[in-house]
């Protein structure tokens, strides 16, 4: 067994944060947990009736209004205390940090695989360097799985069919363990993999270095010749320039207005919808006359597009 | 009634008097329901507890020790199904419930006799068609989660329809026991004065009517995925996987009160009995009863906040599922205050009780844990989730049982425990509880997700200790289980009242008559006036 | 046994009060029954729109108009037989719950037209979500319609043997009741299904 983790520094900000909390909740849990056992063992000798002795007169007491009330609100005030401290700690976790590196991960039946900007791609082991922040999308091939960096106090379900996000702020090089958290079949307990934090030279040094299982061509390449191949540029202008299609030129990470008077923000959920199921939100002011890439495209294909879409600034 | 009297009627009229199969298989005395209840679920109790014993058995060693992976997987998935489904849920309301609610309100049966006996059926029909989807183990988890359960190779359609059955059993039940206690009190048992037991078990009966058929429908459609191909859950075909999370969990939440709340109900009523003192604060418990049944409904998405879920809506979850901490923490306050300036003996059926209160009070407190956003995203699905509910549900909801168990042993069977052996069974049980589960608590701080058959390393001497608990426990469970089995045919013969107490079954003999009682009670008083001397 | 098997006047209204109540408490488990499907109709509605108006568009609108009224024509027949049983009146009430039953039967009758004409279209549960809700609501809809025929031929088969009168109609007002939130479940899916805006 580890040592206590509090003391055997922090690998991420995340995991001082969720330990503070934690230890919040362990000092009100231990005040109410001395509080009652207490009592209850106290009161359990103090009042038991021994062998042979005759049953004491016991006083009629039915209830205290007052007590009752305290017994209301002091666990309430505490057990808000709690809520706001957990929820302020889940902020912080969820807090998109700027400049991040952006890694996409693909969970399977039982691996992991990241695939990295410049389409590398590496089966259960991520590799990143300390002190620089990293989101990760996430998707899955088929079932359910759970992203979980207990050294990390992270931990995010990875589902088949959108993305799903986990940013990263790694402060200690060393390798930690990846769970699959959501059960998923047979080889769930198999499915680990490793986080690797190495130093910002070494880093750049594996990403010089020969691609190991690469794919070669940067996702955002492929990604752009997909959006060429498909035809996409038929409707959709790259320059900022008004065609059937509004034009793909910034639009992610944007607001976008919607026919219905909605608005959204275009990120990966939102185009991936777009791509297979174009009717849903159509964009003010442009008919609803995309096809859909449902059976076209798969779905590493659609990841491709976003990080292309994602470069047109 | 002395105790001669109620001997001779016990031998004449009792109403385990007729014997044969038929006597029992087309009862309508809720009494003997009951005790067919009482029996398959202890029967399915003792069934996963012999999986569970297998499944630390493997956990003994980080890797493969007996069984595959796979047959690690399904074992994890039978011993929630049938602890839950078989178990927990049926076990106090429909066991002692049938048995006890119509003793305790005056009455001489539930109000449908005969639909108490259709609903046992259609537990037995549901329990036969998900031990025939056994053909084809189900390896799902008890949770059932799509698009896994949707795509493996198991029988999920035949267990879903299986659990189908079992959920309409459970919601007939409920029916019948609301009507009960709305239409056949005795006269002059106003609400005010029921015995909280009922109204714990009203609280309960209210969870099955509302939420079993959500899951019942859930349940269909999962079902409907497999025959017939539709995608309400299934992404590829644009259903959504959440979707099926937060039907479960509308379900899966609030029944976690049924089977709390019954157990509550039997601990509000034997601390009194054996502290010789009035109830601390009848209202605040029964209505908190009521309260913890109403909130316990707005809180399933505190199961999902790593789901993927909108994070306004964890938010706003994990603020209502601090709520049911509130009503919660006044029962167990009130508890404890009843026995101050008690006159307290300690018979088995307190000692269980009063252990209730003690791991329910562990189990409560880390609660908190995982409904604060923070925390629970570190701990949801490891194994301080499992120690948190074993120690609410076994620790709970089981210790209540027991406790109720041997505190209606005598009016059950006429017959009396052995103390020395019970006291003993408790000892033993005890110490393999806390040894089994509250070192999970760590296991779970450092990152062991559950459902895993085989573990890193690092959690190794933890899981030792927890297997070696298990063997313990066993032990004392087997005592107990002993003890029960000589009290009901060697056991002493049990006055009508052995325990003293003032609610309506202790005035009747033991067992009771087939009617149970020979002429209705008029209630004149609540039934918690111990105290000798006003304050 | 149980207390509620009286034969005086008050014991037989205090009978039919607590069946009352246990029908009651039975109507509220079915409708959260149908509440998980309509919550996935509004679900699946809202996510997507234009699906469900090109769907609902190959539903014979014709057909569940029918369906609509033959089902509202057996509530009124039902709550007929209902009175008849209260008044006692044992002739009017078989004729009325014969009438029931036959337009149950011709609901199920244009029902199955319905479908065997969707089937021949290459339309199954398994299509699309739109489909599958159709199929999966009307699908359990039509199962409540067949245990209905199924309570309804008992009350009629009690009726024959003289088991129903004045004295005794608490079983007609419960089968009563099940029949009329069988009907009132179709009038909420007629629109959700074949009138989408």
């Amino acid at each position: 067994m580890s040592s206590f983790p509090l003391f055997s520094g922090e690998a991420a900000r995340t995991t001082g944060e969720v330990d503070a909390v934690f230890l919040f909740i362990v000092a009100i849990g231990l005040f109410f947990f001395f509080l009652t056992q207490g009592f209850l063992i106290y009161f359990a000798v103090r009042y038991r009736r021994r062998k042979g002795e005759p049953e004491a007169e016991t006083p009629q007491i039915t209830g205290s209004g007052m007590l009752e009330f305290i017994w209301v609100v002091i666990p309430s005030l505490l057990i808000l205390a709690i809520f706001v401290v957990g929820w302020w700690g889940f902020r912080d976790l969820e807090r998109p940090l700027p400049g991040a590196m952006e890694i996409n991960v693909t969970a399977r039946q039982w691996l992991w695989e990241f695939t990295y900007p410049d389409g590398r791609k590496v089966i259960n082991e991520l590799r990143i360097p300390v002190g620089r922040p990293v989101k990760l999308t996430m998707t899955s091939t088929d079932v359910i799985h759970g992203f979980y960096v207990p050294d990390y106090r992270l931990k995010q379900d990875v589902l088949p069919g959108r993305y799903t996000y986990l940013w990263l702020q790694p402060e200690k090089t060393g390798t930690f363990v990846i769970f699959c958290s959501q059960y998923c079949g047979t080889g769930h307990s198999a499915m680990l993999a490793n986080l690797v934090v190495v130093t910002p030279e070494e880093f750049a040094r594996w990403e010089k270095g020969p691609a190991e299982a690469a794919g070669g061509e940067s996702l955002a390449h492929r990604g752009e010749e997909l959006v060429e191949k498909s035809g996409c540029l038929a409707c959709h202008s790259l320059d900022g320039s008004r065609k059937v299609g509004p034009t793909l030129k910034g639009l992610f990470g944007h607001q976008v207005e919607l026919s219905d008077g909605s608005s959204v923000v275009a990120d990966e959920n939102y185009l991936k919808e777009s791509i297979i199921d174009p009717g849903a939100k159509i964009v003010k002011g442009f008919p609803p006359v995309m096809p859909t890439f449902k059976g076209t495209l798969s779905d590493d294909d659609i990841t491709a597009v976003i990080a292309y879409l994602k470069t047109l600034k | 009634m002395s105790h001669t009297d109620a001997h001779a009627i016990n031998e004449d009229r009792g109403y385990l008097t007729e014997r044969g199969f038929r006597s029992w298989a087309c009862t309508l005395d809720h009494k003997r329901i009951g005790v067919l209840y009482l029996f398959t679920t202890l029967f399915f109790f003792l069934a996963g507890g012999v999986i569970a014993l297998l499944m630390r058995l493997e956990l003994l060693t980080p890797g493969p020790t007996l069984m595959s992976d796979h047959t690690y997987n399904v074992l994890f998935t039978l011993h929630g199904a049938i602890m839950i489904f078989l178990f927990i849920i049926p076990g106090i309301p429909s066991g002692m419930g049938n048995f006890f609610i119509p003793l305790l309100i005056g009455a001489r049966d539930v109000a449908f006799p005969r639909l108490n006996l259709l609903s046992y059926w259609i537990f037995i029909g549901g329990i036969v068609v998900i031990l025939a989807s056994l053909v084809s183990p189900m390896d799902t988890g008890w949770t059932f989660y799509t698009p896994y359960s949707a795509r493996t190779g198991a029988a999920v359609a035949t267990l879903s329809l299986g659990i189908f059955l079992v959920g309409m059993s459970s919601i007939l039940t409920g029916l019948n026991f609301i009507v009960t206690t709305h239409r056949l009190r005795a006269p002059g048992l106003t609400w005010h004065r029921l015995p909280l037991f009922i109204w714990a078990m009203y609280a309960t009966s209210i969870i099955q009517v509302i939420a079993t058929p959500v899951v019942g429908i859930t349940f269909l459609l999962l079902a409907a995925e497999r025959i017939f191909g539709i995608g309400f859950f299934d992404p590829a075909k644009g259903g959504d996987p959440l979707l099926f999370q937060h039907f479960f969990w509308f379900y899966s939440h609030p029944v976690v009160y049924v089977m709390i709340l019954p157990a509550m109900g039997v601990i509000t009523e034997i601390i009194p009995v054996f502290s010789r003192k009035p109830i601390f604060g009848y209202r605040a418990i029964a209505y908190s009863s009521l309260a913890i049944a109403f909130i316990g409904f707005l809180v399933w998405g505190h199961h999902m906040f790593v789901s993927g879920m909108s994070h306004v809506a964890g938010v706003i979850f994990s603020f209502l599922t601090f709520f049911v901490a509130v009503p919660t923490g006044v029962k167990v306050f009130n508890w404890i205050a009843t026995l101050y300036r008690g006159s307290i003996t300690f018979e088995s059926p307190m000692l269980y009780a009063l252990t209730f209160i003690f791991l329910f009070v562990i189990g409560g407190l880390t609660g908190p844990f995982l409904g604060a956003l923070a925390t629970d995203v570190h701990l949801h699905d490891t194994y301080f989730v499992v120690a948190h509910f074993h120690y609410t549900m076994m620790g709970g909801t089981v210790m209540g049982l027991f406790a109720g168990l041997h505190y209606w042993f005598p009016k059950m069977t006429g017959r009396m425990l052995n103390e020395t052996v019970a006291k003993l069974a408790w000892a033993i049980t005890f110490v393999g509880f806390n040894t089994t589960f509250f070192v999970m608590f760590i296991l779970g701080y450092h990152g062991m997700p559950r459902r895993y058959a085989e573990y890193l390393p690092k959690y190794h001497a933890d899981n030792v200790f927890a297997t070696v608990g298990s063997w313990i426990l066993a032990v004392g469970v087997v005592i107990m289980f002993a003890n029960f089995v000589w009290g009901m045919f060697w056991g002493e013969k049990a006055s009508a009242n052995p325990w003293r107490g003032l609610t309506l079954e202790w005035q009747t003999p033991s067992p009771p008559p087939t009617e149970n009682f020979d002429e209705i009670p008029t209630v004149t008083d609540w039934p918690y006036g111990y105290g000798k001397k006003a304050v | 046994m149980g207390g509620v098997t009286g034969d005086s006047r008050e014991e037989r209204a205090y009978a039919l009060e607590t069946a009352k109540l246990g029908i009651w408490c039975f109507l509220a488990t079915e409708v959260l029954l149908f509440g998980g499907l309509f919550t996935a109709y509004t679900v699946f509605r809202l996510r997507y729109p234009d699906l469900f108006h090109a769907e609902h568009l190959k539903l014979n609108r014709l057909l569940g108009g029918t369906n609509t009224v033959i089902l509202i024509t057996s509530s009124l027949t039902m709550a007929l037989a209902v009175a008849a049983a209260r008044q006692g009146r044992k002739k009017r009430l078989q004729i009325f719950l014969l009438c029931t039953i036959l337009l149950a039967a011709s609901f199920l009758g244009v029902k199955y037209l319905e479908w065997s004409d969707d089937f021949a279209r290459h339309l199954y549960p398994g299509t699309n979500l739109f489909f599958s809700l159709y199929f999966t609501m009307a699908g359990l809809h039509a199962l409540h319609v067949i245990a209905g025929m199924g309570v309804l031929t008992t009350l009629l088969v009690m009726a024959r043997r003289g088991k129903l009168g004045r004295s005794r109609h608490t079983p007609v007002e419960i089968g009563g009741l099940y029949w009329h939130f069988v009907d009132l479940v179709w009038i909420y899916l007629f629109p959700l299904l074949y009138l989408v805006g």
